[in-house]
């Protein structure tokens, strides 16, 4: 039997730092809702999937997001993007 | 011009001869080191952790050495970054720019730092003496979220 067409839809979102240990989650991989095409569309919605969301994304101008691991603004489209990833500002150095 | 993050640390002088040795170009050796420090206002510190972004640091670290080449007229550089568990005193950051002259050296060790701290993904939370752990806050939070997302992709 033919293996499917990987689905292209799936993007893979990763979280770092509190926005982890709040979400509970490192990564996961999922097709977003079909309204979702910005990353200020992707803060606004993240609050709504469940109590740990809300809580991690409660501030959502308190949270960075990138793209492919490029950061964006928030009227960056997603477009083809593959891998999107939420953290706090960076504190290196 | 090479970008590392490891958890080991760094020996100062067999970087700076690694990066140097048989340029007799190079005329002046700038260098920054950053250390922790054992105690957060006034918070006395036993450990802190340093997460990173795999991929991405190493992404931005090399764009900020590109931007840096653009700027300076450099023969040759160096960032390290620590990542895991540092303890008060160990070094987490080392830089390292080579020029002809000091003013390039210098300015560019400083341009190396200062987008490194804005712009690589590395995020640091400290552990207390009593065992408290609290993430370190970036020192710019007042600054608007848009303004501080400095490349684009559109």
């Amino acid at each position: 039997m033919p293996s499917p067409a990987p689905d292209t839809s799936f993007v893979t979102l990763r979280y770092f730092a509190w926005v982890r240990e709040k979400t509970g989650l490192s990564e996961e991989r999922m097709t977003l809702p079909a309204h979702v095409q910005t990353a200020g569309d992707l803060l606004a919605w993240m609050p709504t999937r469940g109590a740990e969301f809300a809580a991690a994304f409660a501030k959502p101008d308190a949270i960075r997001v990138a793209f492919d691991r490029t950061h964006v603004r928030p009227g960056t489209a997603i477009g083809a993007a593959r891998e999107i990833a939420f953290f706090p500002p960076v504190t290196g150095g | 011009m090479t970008v590392r993050v490891q958890e080991a640390g760094f020996d100062v002088s067999a970087e700076i001869e690694k990066l140097t040795g048989g340029n007799d170009s190079i005329g002046a050796i700038a260098t920054f080191i950053g250390k922790m420090r054992g105690d957060a206002h006034g918070r006395p510190l036993a450990s802190m952790t340093l997460e990173h972004y795999p991929g991405m640091t190493e992404a931005e670290l090399e764009s900020i050495e590109i931007e840096a080449r653009k700027r300076f007229h450099l023969t040759g550089s160096l960032i390290v970054h620590r990542v895991g568990t540092l303890h008060p005193g160990d070094a987490i950051v080392l830089v390292i720019t080579c020029a002809s002259h000091r003013g390039d050296a210098f300015a560019a060790c400083e341009f190396f730092m200062d987008y490194l701290k804005t712009r690589a993904p590395f995020w640091k939370k400290e552990t207390g003496v009593d065992g408290s752990g609290q993430w370190v806050d970036a020192r710019e939070t007042d600054e608007s979220a848009a303004g501080r997302w400095l490349n684009d992709k559109e």
